[in-house]
């Protein structure tokens, strides 16, 4: 490759990672000359101008058509545009979360290292939301998971926090492994890494032994990649990790890291298995014959999530079990294969990404000072602060799916994908409704803890909220109930912007 | 008269009282419990203004709302855009429904007096719950209904747990638990119906399930639309309750306090029979029909099960939640009827049921304020110590066991009036509850009120001014509807004639 073809590709489309990268160049150098007394919440609002900044280039891109540069490497389709601006909005939140932070043990030294770690999280979760080669993604997936594994650790004195990073690690490795186990079948079958290329090679294999090949490297791939999402039965690590992180990184992890990981499922399961045949009589693609077992992951996953959160104490493991439940949730989208589905995991990944932040900046709030993570921590919230008690009622409710929240809307329109094909998953959906009611118990059990029983201790005076949090919880909240009400600002944005995500297949 | 937003401005007015309620101290409690009564006076003017100009000819089609709501899918691919709207409208029963609601909320307003703590969280979430109550009655689809439906949860789970007696956390979470799977079960129902049909508008819905309709997206198989009916049932029969399905409802009647019981009994556990009538029968007739004699034997079940349990009670609120369940049978035997009598008594009860419930409960939150039990011995001699109060018991007990002149003798005659019709046998064994129903009332009331006296009325006042206007409003009521039925009937001539032809009646 010669200088001149370098320079003509369009560059221009990667403006947004380049921001990032740049940002987060320049928070590793500025943390290592800034003078150690110098608090370093500076590089926290840096960070998230960075962030604004690559939002609003990305705003800037949206009406640019689909292109793909760097030998196809690359691609800013409006699936990576829409995601990405999902990441980015869910990582400018998270980092107000951090710069709210404020832990007992005194993190003020690592908190240079959380900005720029950050920072490269994000970026890989970008580049993952483009790629259109399985090395890209790779790369991106990499990148996000290393970062946060020592994001985990960060609470370096905290036993619980070195267990996390020690089991994330592990799990983490051995989920990647396995994915590239399943990835290293495809390119064995195609010879080639680039998506596209892949899914043009696989429409026309027909031996049966290739096919099985193929099936194994599906089963391979969508085991990895539910380690990633914190998927039953592989989320085991999940409720630990989260417990143990810190609580920005729980946020992190539950929100931005999820997100990522349905636009990886969503890149390689339709790139790669959509065309593919499954080598049934009816001539159905792979995807469709497969479906069934995405299904049962799903279901799996909602009813393990769902019911061990009930007896949960711990409000960190209570999100960790109610964000499980959430990406069981979020593969019914996957295994119904509707023809909005886009649509859907997008709005819905939107809510809960409000939501949840919402609800974090909230725990890290009431967590913080007594150091105790018991949901007895809540008791008597309504009596302290009425507004934290309001918005995280209003979180919870969200979360639980009530009427005039966005996670009602997000509901109706996933069973409404499930239920428009011919046979439609009527057990899914009913798994899903009564994992829903089930899931009333712990979100309302919150609620019980906040309004109903009286403060432990009497002297809990008012506690001055960092405004960074105040702005999360503020902004979470319009949009919880804004797109629970109005849902069609955000409907209505992506049928005029995104075109139905048709680029995404071409 | 503008009428563009008439059923919006009717439906949400309560907000309004929540939002001036957000704004005043939380210690100011005269001030706190005026602004909550008076909030919900808008919608209770509304209503009636709405009630008498339709008495006087005025059609109900001009207070229909539609606005575009939520579009889901893509209309580039798929060419059928599923779209939701944002639609109210009423018709003769619903009107019905909807004064019922204002009319008992601005009453357990005032009843809620007697709330001890908390009166801003209180009525905010009293207001709440009268938003969510008379948007299930003025929905013109299904999914908006679901929307109300839930609200009226949120809003009930609370003012059970936090404002109730001694168990209240418990009941709140029963509540909460069966009709979560009530409203879960109903929700597949309306989910099924929307992504098979692409519609969700009532009506639309009525049209495209009689004829065989080319339209559909997807077609509905007989057995599925079975289902559908069966699902429906169980939703409903969680909220009416019938009969396995009624352990709640007796938990939240015995620990609620008596304000939100009064809306509880008179309009929520209404809502049950408002959906099997509207959309049970409206939507899936045919197959209603085949269920019509389950109905009736269900709804004889429900009648003796609730007035046999109710005659071993001695706590007077438990007589009264076992006799709601009874009452509740009532109006499944005129459903199950299925005849122009029938039903007519059917939705008769409704409203009968709800005001009298209503008026027996609130004199249940007198007692209580004054006596701290509910207990029939306890209460025992009420006629010496307070005859007013005594005298409107005894006249509730009458309308209940359905006394000539009162609303409980016009629903019962005319539910068992259809039955008879139908199934005589079954209708004569049902008899056996109405029997029922006038030893229990008697036996409770009578020991309350010249039963022996077991304490010392000095110094307990008879009743005070305001708590006359509750029930001199509610007896006035139940006297007319007995004395007057058109009041109700006229009303409900084109309900019931587009139900009776729905059903190929």
């Amino acid at each position: 490759m010669d200088l001149e073809t370098l320079l003509s590709y369009e560059w221009g489309i990667m403006t947004p990672e380049f921001i990032i990268l740049g940002v987060a160049t320049a928070l590793s150098l500025m943390d290592l000359f800034m003078p150690k007394s110098q608090s370093r919440k500076i590089l926290g609002w840096v960070g998230f101008a960075g962030i604004l900044a690559a939002l609003v280039s990305l705003l800037g891109l949206i009406g640019h058509s689909p292109e793909s540069i760097l030998f196809d490497t690359f691609r800013l389709d409006s699936f990576a545009k829409a995601f990405k601006l999902l990441l980015l909005i869910g990582s400018a939140m998270v980092l107000l979360i951090a710069i709210g932070y404020e832990p007992n043990e005194g993190l003020e030294e690592f908190r240079g290292e959380f900005f720029y770690l950050f920072m490269a999280a994000l970026l890989g979760t970008m580049i993952m939301s483009s790629s259109g080669d399985l090395i890209t993604l790779f790369v991106g997936l990499e990148l996000l998971s290393i970062s946060s594994y020592i994001l985990a650790g960060m609470r370096k004195r905290s036993l619980h926090s070195n267990e996390s990073a020690m089991k994330y690690v592990i799990n983490g490795s051995i989920a990647t492994a396995i994915t590239l186990f399943g990835m290293s079948y495809v390119y064995g079958l195609t010879g080639t890494t680039n998506l596209k290329e892949m899914s043009g090679f696989l429409t026309s294999i027909y031996n049966e032994q290739h096919i099985y090949l193929l099936g194994l490297a599906f089963f391979m791939i969508v085991v990895g990649l539910s380690f990633k999402l914190a998927t039953a039965p592989f989320h085991m690590w999940a409720p630990d990790v989260y417990q143990g992180a810190p609580t920005p990184v729980t946020a992190f992890l539950s929100v931005v890291s999820k997100t990522a990981g349905f636009i990886i499922v969503i890149r390689i399961l339709f790139s790669i298995f959509a065309n593919a045949p499954s080598g049934d009589v009816q001539g159905l693609p792979m995807i469709l014959a497969l479906q069934d077992y995405i299904a049962f992951l799903a279901g799996a996953t909602m009813i393990i999530g769902n019911l061990i959160a009930l007896r949960q104490r711990n409000i960190k493991r209570l999100f960790a079990y109610s964000s499980i439940a959430q990406a069981g949730y979020l593969l019914v989208v996957i295994a119904s294969m509707s023809l909005f589905m886009f649509d859907t995991l997008w709005f819905y990944l939107g809510a809960y990404l409000f939501m949840n932040l919402g609800a974090f900046a909230i725990i890290q709030h009431v967590t913080h000072k007594s150091g105790s993570e018991d949901i007895s921590q809540f008791a008597g919230l309504y009596r302290r602060t009425p507004f934290l008690a309001i918005a995280m009622a209003i979180f919870l409710l969200s979360l639980a799916g009530i009427p005039g929240t966005a996670g009602f809307i997000g509901k109706l329109n996933i069973f409404m994908g499930a239920l428009v094909p011919n046979e439609g998953h009527y057990v899914l959906v009913s798994i899903m409704i009564a994992t829903t009611v089930v899931s009333y118990f712990y979100y309302f059990g919150v609620m019980v803890q906040m309004f109903f029983r009286p403060a432990a201790d009497a002297d809990t005076g008012k506690v001055k909220i960092p405004a960074a949090l105040t702005a999360v919880i503020g902004i979470s909240l319009a949009a919880t109930i804004l797109f629970g009400i109005a849902p069609n600002i955000a409907f209505d944005f992506l049928q005029s912007n995104f075109n139905q995500f048709t680029d995404f297949f071409q | 008269m503008n009428l563009a937003y008439f059923l919006s401005i009717l439906v949400f007015s309560p907000l309004l009282g929540i939002l001036v309620l957000s704004f005043l101290p939380r210690t100011q409690e005269s001030l706190i419990k005026t602004v909550g009564f008076l909030a919900t006076l808008p919608a209770l003017i509304l209503a009636l203004i709405a009630y008498f100009q339709y008495r006087a000819g005025a059609g109900l089609e001009q207070l229909n709302e539609k606005v575009s709501w939520i579009q889901f899918g893509d209309s580039g691919q798929l060419g059928n855009l599923f779209s939701i709207d944002y639609e109210l409208g009423l018709d003769g029963f619903s009107l019905i429904m909807i004064v019922l609601t204002a009319v008992l909320s601005t009453l357990a307003a005032i009843a809620s007096i007697h709330i001890k703590k908390e009166w801003k969280g209180y009525f905010m979430l009293f207001l709440l719950l009268e938003v969510g109550m008379l948007g299930v009655f003025a929905a013109e689809n299904l999914i908006l209904f679901f929307i109300f439906f839930e609200i009226t949860l949120i809003p009930t789970f609370f003012l059970i747990g936090k404002w109730g007696y001694y168990e209240k956390e418990n009941a709140a979470y029963s509540f909460l638990i069966y009709n979560g799977l009530g409203s879960a079960v109903l929700l597949i129902v309306i989910m099924v119906l929307f992504a098979r049909t692409g519609t969700a508008n009532i009506d639309a819905l009525m049209a495209a399930m009689n004829a065989d309709n080319p339209q559909l997206v997807a077609p509905i198989s007989e057995n599925m639309k079975m289902g559908m009916l069966i699902a429906l049932l169980i939703a409903f029969g969680v909220k009416l309750p019938i009969f396995p399905l009624h352990s709640w409802m007796v938990r939240v009647h015995v620990q609620a306090p008596p304000s939100i019981v009064m809306l509880h009994a008179g309009v929520l556990l209404k809502i049950g029979a408002f959906g099997l009538i509207r959309f049970g029968m409206g939507i899936f007739p045919e197959q209603f029909q085949s269920l019509a004699v389950w109905l009736a034997v269900l709804g004889v079940v429900n009648l003796l099960y609730g007035a046999f349990l109710a005659f071993v009670q001695t706590d007077f609120k438990m007589v009264l939640a076992y006799s709601s369940i009874s009452h509740m049978g009532i109006v499944l035997i005129g459903l199950g009827a299925l005849n122009e009598a029938g039903i007519q008594g059917a939705i008769f009860q409704v409203v009968s049921h709800g005001l009298i419930a209503a008026l027996l409960f609130f004199l249940v939150g007198v007692f209580y304020e004054r006596f701290q039990t509910s207990n029939i011995q306890n209460l025992g001699g009420l006629a010496k110590g307070m005859p007013i109060t005594a005298g409107f018991l005894l006249a509730g007990a009458m309308a209940s066991l359905g006394l000539p002149g009162m609303s409980g003798f016009v629903s019962e005659f005319m539910a068992f009036l259809g039955l008879f019709k139908e199934m005589p046998i079954l209708a004569a064994v049902g008899t056996i509850g109405i029997i029922m129903t006038a030893v229990y009332l008697l036996r409770a009331v009578l020991g309350i009120t010249y039963g022996k006296a077991h304490r010392d009325f000095a110094g307990i006042t008879d009743m005070k001014k305001f708590e006359f206007v509750p029930v001199l409003v509610l007896v006035g009521l139940i006297v007319l509807i007995g004395v007057y039925p058109s009041v109700l009937s006229e009303p409900l001539t084109s309900t019931l004639e587009t139900i009776m032809l729905g059903i190929g009646g």
